[in-house]
């Protein structure tokens, strides 16, 4: 990755990708342990675990794998000592559109992923830990899996951990190409051995009923990193990195329209879009202007250039004030892109400018929905399907009038309708570039 | 992962794969049976890799043996290899290049990049591949589209046999296909 090579953008602040891009550092344990690898673990096993997800809960960290739920909110959930087996989940199952930046950490930077697995599982008490990596990742597998047993002959992983008394063994599962499996329910249907069908909530969390119906955490590998960062700084210092109740630094992955796209480590809240694409990321190609961005992964909702938002913000006496934003003054943290009716999601912002015609990208999507479908759900496997087919015939030109209508009545009838998150992964791009460029679908069509 | 001696033009070898299991296959497999020692149903993935990576793909004969090395019925593993995409029923070609369908990749030249390589090695991109994966007459090469890759920042992308190849040209071809020559 090129971008990489590069020293850090002024805006950026390598927590997470400290290591993986220094010049010189392998993989190995003995160069982790040169870059103050494993001290955080050793750290971690003198404190109480209780205090650790204290440490978590304080940190304001939000998920990174798509969803953005308060990671220690979650670990809260699971109650250490009700006498049950836990079980820690890393999902390495990156996979949403627009997103690469867990596959950096892997294949780079395989420890700091361990250290922060250890540090989690002992403040779960989880004694069996997986890492879930998709199978188009196999040298990932591979470094990590050798990242393993390094580990563990150091005594960082196995029975008794450096004399603790705790016990922790982790070890790489590979998917096999299916998107679904990175739905937390569905991954753990697909650790049992079962067809990986998302399972019915309530309840709501693995935490309740995980891993052989046991309680169970399942995490993004960003997420598990910062962990260890937090540990390493502390919560205090990492919340105030980011914004408040979105801590730290969050990997923004540009692609599309971009002079330098590439995965880059910011301080949640530290960019505006504009910043992003015209500082961080060398503006758009030249003569080019922007059209859209999809601002957090596939599934996330679509925005306009030219568009604004009317967004409440506390002013300088606390009092609420409403303010319009233009898209490129919008700030990229969790808060603001859902005032924008979006989300950061999994960080991955795919800029669009004018050469780019919104219902081909749409069927773009579309065919890769139709092709993840698991297919429990009516309204997502039929659904899905059929706005593939739609998209497909007017990209040829050759739809109905009643197409738009038709597809906006499709997705409306799978969101909200099915058992996991896909059903609206799916739906809202459809909705949204419908909604945000109407003109666009109307030439599709006889 | 993927270094498999079949060399195939999509028929099934006339012996069945279980009964030319090698000693190391077998240890590979002892071995990641261990890791899941809650439940033994766990390493029916693992188990199908392994399978895949040796034979180049899962013949019938796999599935009962892979259900039996883990109690279970040949449908708890036969559920599995019709629903994910990576395992196969059908030989594939010696090299399997499989590249980026999706968004920032098709952005960046994907479906032009999948049409070079398939002329270049004589497959009809055009052509109905429902059964097995689109393979070169030599059986050399297999060419597929897969859905993300996640390389989004490299576009396009290909993941030929282990190797990711970033920023890919369609330029690029002819000097890619000649590190993977048969």
């Amino acid at each position: 990755m090129k971008s990489l090579l590069l020293p850090p953008h002024p805006k950026e602040r390598r927590v997470v990708f400290q290591n993986a891009w220094t010049q010189g550092y392998t993989p190995d344990i003995e160069c982790y342990e040169r870059h103050g690898g494993y001290a955080e673990l050793k750290k971690a096993l003198g404190m109480k675990p209780t205090e650790i997800v204290d440490e978590v809960k304080k940190a304001n960290l939000r998920g990174r794998g798509g969803a953005g739920f308060p990671c220690g909110v979650k670990w809260g959930f699971i109650r250490r000592d009700d006498g049950k087996p836990h079980y820690l989940v890393c999902n390495g199952d990156e996979s949403e559109p627009g997103t690469f930046k867990d596959r950096y950490i892997l294949h780079n930077d395989p420890h700091q992923l361990i250290e922060g697995m250890a540090i989690a599982a002992y403040a779960l008490n989880a004694n069996l830990a997986y890492i879930y990596i998709r199978c188009e990742f196999p040298k990932a597998a591979e470094i990590v899996t050798k990242a393993l047993q390094e580990a563990r002959a150091k005594g960082y992983l196995g029975k008794n951990i450096l004399g603790s008394g705790f016990d922790i063994d982790i070890h790489v599962h590979q998917g096999a190409a299916a998107y679904i499996c990175g739905e937390e329910t569905s991954m753990i249907e697909s650790l049992e051995g079962k067809r990986p069908y998302p399972r019915i909530k309530p309840p709501y969390f693995p935490a309740v009923l995980g891993l052989y119906m046991a309680p169970t955490i399942v995490n993004n590998v960003e997420t598990l990193c910062h962990i260890k960062q937090i540990l390493k700084i502390g919560s205090e210092e990492y919340s105030k990195m980011g914004t408040p109740g979105d801590g730290g630094t969050r990997v923004m992955c540009v692609s599309g329209d971009v002079m330098r796209p590439g995965p880059y480590e910011i301080p949640a809240g530290g960019v505006t879009l504009g910043e992003l694409i015209f500082d961080v990321c060398g503006g758009l190609k030249p003569g080019r202007t922007l059209k859209a961005v999809i601002p957090g992964g596939s599934s996330s909702k679509i925005l306009r250039a030219g568009e604004s938002f009317k967004i409440k913000s506390k002013g300088a006496d606390g009092e609420m004030i409403e303010k319009e934003i233009p898209l490129l003054d919008l700030v990229m943290d969790a808060a603001s892109l859902a005032a924008a009716g979006t989300m950061v999601g999994s960080g991955g912002v795919i800029i669009m400018d004018d050469s780019r015609n919104m219902l081909w990208a749409l069927n773009n999507l579309n065919q890769f929905y139709a092709h993840e479908s698991c297919g429990q759900c009516t309204p997502c496997r039929e659904g899905v399907l059929w706005i593939d087919k739609m998209t497909t015939r007017m990209v040829k030109g050759e739809g109905i009038a009643q197409d738009p209508a038709t597809l906006q009545n499709v997705a409306d009838n799978i969101a909200g309708r099915t058992v996991c998150a896909f059903g609206e992964a799916a739906a809202w791009p459809v909705q949204s570039f419908l909604a945000k460029f109407p003109e666009e679908f109307a030439v599709g069509v006889k | 992962m993927e270094h498999h001696p079949v060399s195939s033009s999509g028929n099934s070898p006339a012996v069945a794969q279980a009964e030319t299991i090698p000693a190391d296959l077998l240890a590979k497999i002892d071995e990641a049976v261990t890791h899941y020692p809650v439940s033994k149903r766990s390493a029916s993935l693992p188990l199908l890799h392994l399978w895949q990576n040796h034979f180049g793909f899962i013949d019938d004969s796999a599935v009962k043996w892979i259900a039996a090395r883990l109690d279970l019925e040949p449908i708890n593993i036969l559920e599995l290899v019709t629903f994910y995409p990576w395992f196969r029923q059908l030989a594939p070609g010696k090299t399997i290049i499989r590249v980026c369908r999706t968004l920032s990749c098709a952005m960046a030249g994907s479906y032009e990049l999948r049409e070079k390589f398939c002329h270049s090695v004589g497959i009809d991109p055009a052509g109905d591949h429902h059964h097995g994966l689109p393979t070169s007459p030599d059986g050399n090469y297999s060419v597929e589209f897969v859905e993300c890759l996640a390389s989004c920042g490299s576009a396009p992308v290909c993941l030929i046999n282990d190797d990711l190849h970033e920023d890919v040209t369609e330029a690029d071809v002819p000097k890619i296909l000649a590190q993977y020559l048969s």
